[in-house]
């Protein structure tokens, strides 16, 4: 890793620990959402960025996970456990729906994963024994850890940001591990991979699968932060928005999501002075940006630091695929 | 990587002095009402109304000199139809110490936001029409249009002695609006013992309703209850004449707009139902805000814009009557009064906020005749207390 | 059986419009890979050309010529040249979060820069019905079945018997080889684009006055021609035609005799299963060209 690299993301961090005093409740509202969009958004990076295959599901696993947190809470299953069955559970499916569907080449995954997406939604709107239908699942807890009590909204994000890094940490080590090149090398090539003798499919699926897990996670911590959940937010919007977060962070790159989730919930903020235009703005931004910058913007900024760097005869080794694995 | 460790910074002072700039609370000459409303998403349309019938209120009693001296500030946020952003909507202006808040329309933005106003002791004036949110014990919410539980016993009165059914097939549309209503239909059809022959689903925005002719059909019920958005009500509506469906049809409120008349021609004649809040309605006062309101916006308002112009109506009438600009007394004051278009014209109809915050108004019979709407009764107010 | 026919009358006259608006769909997908995911607004945005220019006084024939030309202008060369064409060196991906970005773009800006209300548009034939074992029909799902008929025959005969038609197949086929052959493969792509400009404009005019001009029109339509193309065979025009079909009937089919609250999930199990079964579509052929 780059000392800019580590310098970056301790700023960043350090960003995300004074942020909260500095703000008043709504503002660590929108970064608490910030938290748990970014854990769906790495989930979805890995399928995405790494694994090369596009996944239109992602909103419907925040949306199993979500559910399944409220509804196991509400029957008196410790928050521990039901947080951990929303990510469970969200693998268990991504398995069973990527197998299948990774079968067939390319851009089938896509296809297989917009139809989940809506079915998903009926489910979750008809079923109205389990799910309680279109008025959804009110008044949904927040923790409590010994004694620690998350139900401020600065606890609360506190206790987001935490599983966040535990999170990022999780994959980081796991991309540096000889398991998790073997998925940027599965993206960089996938002929030569498979001439390696990767089982591609198998790291595909996986790469899936905990990619889901994810959005599962995510969703556990999204139903208790909003404390109410209706289908409508898990349709097929949500998860194209979080595949334009990944896209406009940049995918493949380990900060990517950081950085696009963090844009996606700002936006309407910053943009409030074009009052009901900034969906426009925000779609017209992405429509520019996908031909001039594709890899998105830290793709972007670490294009440009390393020309800055090359013009001053500083080359550094380090190959692009190195360096995506690993900032 | 570096440009990065400086954006992020610079991202939170940037947004920390935003959210500075927009504490535009209540000053000596403006008082802070923010307005949360759906601007974008699903429930855009709704939204949209609403926030016009506000803006067209707001426009004419600032031009006056404002409620009691002070100009209405109502900055608009968007709740993009989504319950999450809704909360922390309400959540964001509370920091400023609002007066009043204005919306959400949504009855699932409503449910999750109104606690935290009811935390800050905030009044709270709402579009939401799902039984729930007066069923809390929450003083600080009042409602703008009646409660599905109380427009259904109206529809369902008029099933069972104006057409005297003793069978009914139901027609809904499978979303916030539609699935309360059903709900409170199909309670008041078992209270009555008329029974239920077709539970038929429909979705919004759905084109091709042949298949759900073809069922009701099949259902051979002695009425049809039609609850769905314009456009759909208007869809079926000519595809049930195609088919030659003659059994009587009812609805509530939208199956009798101006709107649904327009799209489904001569196929919408003979339909009859209860109207609650139209601008249909044969009032003098409310065909003059229709006009005025096709005036400033140039497209012909729902009865969400009705809500949004009656609500912020309702606000000034109940601040005069304090006297003052005190969110608790407002609150107080506006449970059990009854506020008459003698008293403040803006007000449309005669209206009564119950200890719950829901509202009471005379509602109508009404029956299209000649691609027009007919009133043929009045229903008086339910006397809620 | 009366009803059984209802079903099947009206569900054609509905898949009829779907499979105009996925046979476009595959075109772009066969000659420049683009998965356009704004089709159903490219549906959606044509009433509003023709409903400005009545605005402005134009006759309603006048007004669809100028709603088709400006298709073609805003929906056919802008949308390539300032869409996809940067975008293509990039891959599918780009393009389809470009797309979704198109969208959500066209959507807004009607929205906002028009109105949020459906509006009533002017029909081709005034109103009919026809019986048809006992059946009803009425003349304006008759007309739409014929202009789609009409549209789809007059392509394929376009796309098979004439030198322009072949040429757009050899390089939907293999734009390699057509070039070595002297095809001029760009004009020959931005012939579909202009084909596709074309097939939803009349699309538009078809539905219009049964769907009513509304900006969330294409969510539905765009969808339905996603799962035509798909189910029928993505890259054969006429798997698109037949997806449209089986689309239109199994929604009615399902709606009637399964559940009306699953009667979105149905389509969508279809195109699992196909994509398990057969993923290159009922009519499609395995392409060679993947990775």
């Amino acid at each position: 890793m780059s000392r800019a690299g580590v310098l970056a993301i301790a700023l960043f961090a350090l960003g995300a620990i004074i942020a909260p005093f500095m703000l008043k409740p709504f503002g660590i509202f929108l970064i608490s959402m910030w938290a748990v969009l970014t854990i769906a958004a790495i989930g979805l990076n890995l399928t995405l960025g790494y694994a090369g295959q596009v996944s239109m599901a992602q909103g419907a696993f925040v949306g199993i996970g979500a559910y399944t947190l409220a509804l196991l809470t509400q029957a008196g299953v410790p928050y521990p456990i039901a947080f951990v069955a929303s990510g469970v559970l969200c693998f268990a499916i991504g398995w069973l729906l990527g197998y299948p569907a990774l079968r067939v080449q390319h851009h089938y995954l896509a296809f297989v994963t917009l139809a989940f997406t809506t079915i998903v939604f009926l489910l979750l709107r008809n079923e109205e024994w389990l799910t309680g239908g279109i008025y959804g699942v009110n008044a949904i807890k927040r923790p409590v850890f010994f004694g620690w009590n998350t139900g401020k909204a600065m606890d609360y994000y506190f206790f987001c940001l935490g599983v966040l890094s535990v999170i990022s940490f999780a994959v980081w080590w796991m991309l540096r591990s000889p398991w998790g090149r073997a998925f940027v090398a599965l993206r960089e090539n996938p002929v030569r991979a498979l001439s390696l003798g990767l089982d591609t499919r198998r790291y595909t699926l996986m790469a899936f699968a905990i990619g889901s897990m994810l959005g599962g996670f995510s969703g556990a911590l999204f139903a208790s932060l909003v404390q109410f959940i209706e289908p409508a937010s898990f349709a097929l919007n949500r998860s194209f928005d979080l595949l334009l977060m990944v896209i406009v962070g940049g995918s493949g790159y380990f900060m990517g999501p950081f950085v696009g989730a963090l844009i996606s919930v700002l936006l309407p903020e910053w943009m409030r002075i074009t009052e009901g235009y900034y969906l426009i703005i925000y779609a017209a931004l992405v429509m520019v940006m996908m031909p001039l910058a594709p890899y998105g913007i830290v793709g972007l900024i670490e294009r440009g630091y390393k020309s800055l760097t090359t013009k001053r005869g500083q080359q550094k080794p380090a190959s692009v695929v190195a360096e995506r694995a690993a900032p | 990587m570096l440009r990065k460790s400086l954006t992020l910074p610079a991202t939170i002072a940037a947004f920390a002095a935003f959210t500075a700039a927009a504490s535009a609370q209540s000053t000596a000459t403006s008082v802070y009402m923010p307005a949360i409303v759906e601007l974008s998403g699903g429930g855009a349309v709704s939204g949209t109304n609403y926030r016009d019938g506000m803006i067209l209120a707001m426009e004419e009693i600032n031009a006056k000199g404002g409620i009691l001296g002070k100009k209405i500030d109502m900055p608009l946020l968007d709740s993009q139809s989504e319950a999450g952003i809704a909360r922390s909507q309400v959540q964001k202006v509370l920091d400023n110490k609002p007066y009043v808040i204005m919306g959400p329309v949504f009855s699932g933005s409503v449910m999750t936001s109104m606690l935290l106003a009811q935390q800050a002791e905030i009044p709270q004036i709402v579009g939401g029409e799902a039984p729930a949110i007066t069923q809390r014990g929450n003083p600080f919410v009042f409602r703008t249009s009646f409660g599905a539980q109380f427009s259904m016993p109206k529809v369902a009165n008029y099933v069972r002695d104006g057409a005297k059914a003793k069978s009914v097939a139901i027609l809904w549309v499978n979303n916030d609006f539609g699935k309360g209503g059903r709900d409170s239909f199909v309670k008041e059809m078992a209270s009555r013992d008329i029974k239920v022959v077709a539970d038929i689903s429909t979705e919004s925005g759905q084109a091709d309703f042949s298949a759900d002719v073809v069922k009701i059909k099949a259902a051979n019920a002695d009425l049809i209850f039609v609850y769905t958005n314009e456009e759909e009500s208007a869809r079926f509506l000519r595809e049930a004449k195609k088919q030659g469906i003659k059994t009587p049809m009812v609805g509530e409120t939208t199956l009798l707009g101006q709107k649904v008349l327009d799209l489904a021609g001569d196929a919408a004649n003979g339909v009859k139902g209860h109207v609650g809040l139209t601008v249909d309605a044969p009032i003098d006062a409310v065909k003059g805000f229709a006009e005025r309101f096709k005036k400033r916006f140039n497209y012909v308002c729902d009865h969400n814009g009705m809500k949004g112009y009656t609500a912020i109506y309702m606000v000034k009438h109940v601040t005069e009557k304090v006297g003052k600009f005190d969110s608790k007394a407002f609150a107080e004051t506006l449970h059990g009064l009854t506020i008459t278009p003698a008293q403040e014209p803006g007000i449309l109809m005669e209206a009564t906020w119950d200890k719950n915050g829901d509202i009471d108004r005379e509602s109508f019979i009404g029956e299209v005749v000649d691609g027009k709407q007919k009133i043929v009764a009045t229903l008086p107010k339910l006397g809620l207390k | 059986m009366a009803s059984f026919i209802q079903l099947l009358v009206s569900g054609l006259a509905t898949g009829a419009i779907y499979a105009l608006i996925a046979v476009g769909f595959t075109l772009l997908w066969q000659t420049s890979q683009t998965i356009n995911f704004a089709q159903g607004e490219f549906v959606m945005l044509p009433a509003f050309f023709i409903l400005i220019a009545m605005n402005h006084g134009a006759p309603f024939w006048l007004a669809c010529l100028v709603g088709i030309a400006t298709s073609v202008v805003v929906l056919g060369i802008l949308f390539k040249f300032i869409i996809v064409d940067p975008m293509l060196k990039h891959g599918v991906l780009p393009l389809v979060i470009s797309s979704i970005a198109l969208a959500l773009f066209l959507k807004e800006a009607v929205k906002d820069f028009y109105s949020s209300q459906a509006q009533p548009f002017p029909v081709l034939v005034s109103a009919g019905d026809f019986h048809i074992f006992g059946a009803v029909i009425s003349s304006q799902s008759l007309v739409v079945l014929g202009v789609a008929i009409v549209t789809v025959v007059g392509l394929h005969l376009m796309l098979n018997k004439t030198r322009l038609g072949r040429m757009m197949q050899a390089t939907a086929q293999n734009p390699t080889l057509a070039t070595i052959l002297g095809v001029p493969v760009r004009k020959m792509v931005l012939y579909t684009f202009l084909v596709n400009a074309v097939l939803v404009a009349i699309a538009s005019i078809l539905i219009s006055p049964i769907y009513l001009a509304k900006f969330t029109n294409g969510e539905t339509l765009g969808m339905a021609a996603f799962l035509a193309a798909i189910i029928g065979g993505f890259n054969q025009v006429r798997g698109a035609i037949l997806g449209g079909i089986i689309l239109g009937i199994l929604d009615n089919l399902s709606a009637a005799y399964l559940s009306s609250q699953y009667r979105a999930a149905f389509p969508l199990i279809i195109l699992i299963v196909v994509i398990l079964v057969r993923p290159q579509g009922l009519l499609g052929r395995v392409e060679e060209r993947t990775v």
